[in-house]
């Protein structure tokens, strides 16, 4: 977890407000129009049923009177997503895009595991595969996408603080750091340079930063200046992580692939208070990272996913303990969106997974593979490459054709 | 001389020359069996934060003016004693059970009692046992605070029945997944709610006149409970036999013998390493001094490469690298060698008592050496030894790596045009990497 240095870089006042997101990406060739593709890791399980609620399910409230919110309409009320289920009021930008037609919420969605614990579960959903590996499904899908050419600013440029296990793998990813006003001379950072040449971790890392450092550098300055101009308001760690997203995806020979972390969503107490501002983050965080995406939005495929969603019933203290399904959102210029996705499982008793949880009926990697396959053009045969053990089939119409 | 590779190894990184007339298993064993020489005699109790903290919060004061000082004086303390410490190894035992049994400042309010937690709780028992850690922990206003225990109500109790509020899972899962068993040890959900249930009541009394752990019996679930196929009583005794069960489990033994051999041997433990610590363990039902001394067994200079520093064992081992420390820090000057200390965690990426997930910092090579972290370690670095005017930077080299220093870098530093340049190729060469 390495963010709060770039509270220090980024000039940011209180470090651990920082410490829930982060960034990272892969690079892959071609030009200026390829697809682009981001994926949002919600680390510690969103309660799918409260950002996306079925309000029209009359049992919900049988189990959690307490935490659904007015129905569309009222005060501090759902924001409508076509009369049966409706999106929580903190997701402004996302209902927007809803209404364009680039909002697509999935709901009941689990991964291919069944465990509820956050580590294990991350593991998984970010590996893709049936057991533990030490790489992630979207690197792989990287290392069959970038074919065999190179780029002229070599795929050290990738930027990123920290490498989840989604980009961990053998296709190279980098991570992204604003680089400090203050370093050593270059003469200094050759020397250390060749005392590492031999290492097998610090010399190419030091190698890639370097490399990286000089991309991020002219691209950074750009992007403050594209910053608003409003200073009252600094903008959050997210929100300032999509707005470097969106600025070096649009870059003619920037990455293609980007993965970012936002944390929050443990909600064991207090869930309605404590899920605004995650919620509110996410959503500010989709709007910079639309705007600064400018016309690149039009082919961009954003994934938001968590590793499992939350009990059904309300716990003792105004929480829910960790479930199984939950709501996967997808937004951008090419998602087939202005509708929710998924079957309803219902809520009634025999309908919930082991008498606590919302049934899954989507599986998490389908979903993947669909963008992956219609949006990014990944070969329908890598896909058990992409995603090994049992077979992904993956999800169909959810992205426009073109 | 094996003695710079198995103090930077065991402990925060070489400050002086190295330890003479004394062999290195007496070294190790003599830090365990003396007294913890910290002197923490100023800093109050969990008790003095959480009236802190009450005191704010009824006064509706803004800023944080009574935590803040306590909390300070906490950074300023701890991590002054880093710096200077002549227990290396019983200081890094402190700071990894910490780890095991994290609370974050992330959630939970506990910035008033999470100095005094790592007092309390850890430092005395990283030389007893197992058990008797886990207890402390447990009922800690800290940990119970992080993982939401204090509001875990029996449904069937009689707060339950009149609130209509029920049990919260944390506490319990985590106890379960991270602290003992581990999922290896097959537990299921039915086990994690019924531990719950056995924790009930389990909470903080915000009124007495000492703040602190209480047992609230009208919050906690009646009857008897059933955990891993064990029944424990209704009762906060039922709490105290289920941790005594989980503490000294085979499963429990085998999990922190791995966690031990990770952290100070191996990114990649071989059962071999963990069943040589684990064994010590079980037949020593826990004994932690003695497990701690296995582990000293498995030292072997010629292993490949040692473990790849963290940003907290990387900013540590170049402060001490560099002499700093000494005089004691002043609470609230951000100057002061702790708070400089502090500052080079955070913005190496890990940030003082702010673990991000109940799992605590990872310890793995593939965790910190990103492209972006090896050069922020240069420029911190480069920043550091700006500072220092004095030192003779093959001097600092020599104690710093000892035999580890190769001849590469001692060409570089000798041949390096400033002070500044080559104390920061010395901290930026692969050697100093790892301890």
């Amino acid at each position: 977890m390495l963010i709060p240095r770039r509270t220090a870089l980024l000039g940011l006042a209180a470090s651990w407000t920082l410490g829930r997101s982060s960034l990272a990406f892969a690079s892959a060739p071609g030009g200026p129009d390829d697809p682009r593709f981001v994926v949002i890791l919600l680390r510690g399980a969103l309660d799918g049923l409260s950002a996306v609620t079925p309000y029209g399910d009359a049992d919900l409230k049988t189990y959690r009177r307490d935490l659904v919110l007015p129905e569309p309409g009222q005060a501090g009320g759902l924001l409508d997503l076509g009369g049966f289920y409706g999106l929580h009021p903190s997701l402004r930008t996302l209902h927007g895009l809803y209404g364009d037609g680039q909002m697509l919420p999935v709901h009941a969605v689990a991964g291919h595991y069944h465990s509820r614990s956050h580590f294990e579960a991350q593991d998984y959903m970010e590996s893709g595969a049936d057991n533990r590996l030490s790489s992630g499904w979207l690197n792989r899908a990287v290392s069959i996408l970038q074919g065999k050419t190179d780029r002229p600013d070599g795929y050290g440029l990738a930027m990123g603080l920290t490498v989840p296990l989604l980009l961990r793998g053998p296709a190279r990813v980098g991570s992204y750091a604003p680089a400090g006003s203050q370093h050593p001379d270059t003469d200094l950072y050759n020397q250390i340079l060749a005392l590492n040449a031999s290492d097998p971790l610090t010399g190419p890392a030091l190698r890639r930063g370097l490399q990286a450092r000089d991309f991020t550098d002219a691209t950074m300055t750009r992007m403050t200046a594209s910053l608003p101009p409003d200073k009252t308001h600094k903008p959050d760690a997210f929100t300032q992580l999509s707005i470097a997203a969106g600025n070096m995806l649009a870059t003619p020979h920037g990455p293609r692939v980007a993965a970012l972390e936002i944390g929050g969503w443990d909600t064991h107490t207090t869930q309605i208070k404590r899920l605004e501002n995650p919620l509110a983050q996410l959503d500010r965080g989709m709007a910079a990272l639309r705007q600064s995406l400018g016309n690149t939005w039009k082919r961009t495929v954003v994934l938001a996913m968590t590793e499992f969603g939350r009990t059904v019933r309300m716990n003792g203290t105004g929480g829910t303990d960790h479930g199984t399904a939950t709501v996967a959102i997808l937004t951008g210029g090419t998602v087939a969106g202005g509708k929710v996705g998924g079957t309803w499982p219902g809520l009634r008793p025999g309908q919930l997974f082991e008498n606590r949880d919302l049934a899954p009926t989507t599986d998490l990697r389908a979903l993947a593979a669909g963008v992956l396959c219609d949006h990014l053009r990944l070969p329908a045969p890598a896909i058990a490459t992409v995603f090994p053990g049992a077979r992904t089939d993956p999800a169909k119409g959810l992205v426009t054709s073109g | 001389m094996q003695f710079v590779s198995a103090v930077n190894r065991f402990g925060w990184g070489q400050r002086d020359d190295p330890p003479s007339g004394i062999s290195l298993h007496d070294w190790f064993a003599r830090q365990l069996t003396e007294p913890d020489a910290a002197a923490f005699g100023h800093l109050g109790s969990s008790a003095d934060g959480l009236i802190a903290l009450r005191e704010q919060r009824k006064t509706k004061q803004q800023g944080d003016p009574l935590v803040k000082p306590i909390f300070q004086a906490e950074v300023a303390a701890q991590l002054d004693n880093l710096l200077v410490t002549a227990q290396p190894f019983r200081e890094r035992l402190c700071w990894f059970w910490f780890n095991h049994f994290t609370v974050s400042l992330r959630q939970g309010s506990t910035r008033p009692v999470i100095g005094a937690y790592m007092r309390e709780a850890i430092r005395p028992h990283v030389d007893g046992v197992f058990s008797d850690m886990l207890v402390a922990v447990m009922r800690h206003p800290a940990m119970l605070m992080y993982l939401d225990n204090t509001g875990s109500i029996g449904p069937a109790s009689p707060t339950g029945r009149k609130s209509h509020h029920g049990l919260n899972e944390n506490l319990a899962r985590e106890c379960l997944e991270l602290h003992t068993l581990s999922p290896a040890a097959g537990y299921t959900q039915a086990d994690v709610t019924s531990f719950a249930a056995i924790l009930t009541g389990w909470g903080l009394d915000m009124k007495a006149e000492q703040p602190g752990f209480t047992f609230r019996e009208k919050a906690h679930e009646p009857g008897a409970k059933k955990l891993m196929g064990r029944t424990f009583p209704e009762g906060e005794e039922g709490g105290m036999q289920a941790l005594r069960f989980l503490g000294t489990h085979r499963a429990t033994y085998h999990h922190i013998a791995t966690q031990m051999v990770g952290h100070f041997i191996t990114d990649t433990p071989t059962p071999q390493d963990v069943s040589h610590v684990a064994s010590v363990l079980q037949a020593s039902g826990g004994n932690l001094r003695l497990a701690s001394l296995a582990l000293t067994d498995l030292h072997d200079p010629a292993r490949a490469s040692g473990k790849f520093r963290s940003p907290m064992d990387y900013t540590t081992a170049v402060m001490r690298a560099l002499s700093s420390g000494g005089a004691p820090s002043l609470p609230d000057d951000p100057h002061s060698p702790a708070h400089q200390l502090a500052a080079g965690f955070a913005s190496l990426g890990q940030p003082l008592w702010t673990a991000p997930l109940p799992n605590g910092w990872g310890d793995r090579a593939a965790e910190w050496c990103t492209p972006a972290d090896m050069l922020a370690r240069t420029d911190w670095a480069w920043k550091r030894a700006a500072h220092a005017t004095t030192m003779d930077p093959m001097d600092v080299a020599r104690i710093a790596l000892g035999p580890a220093l190769r001849p590469q870098t001692e060409h570089a530093i000798h041949n390096a045009g400033s002070r500044q340049d080559a104390l920061t190729l010395l901290f930026s060469s692969p050697e100093f990497q790892r301890r």
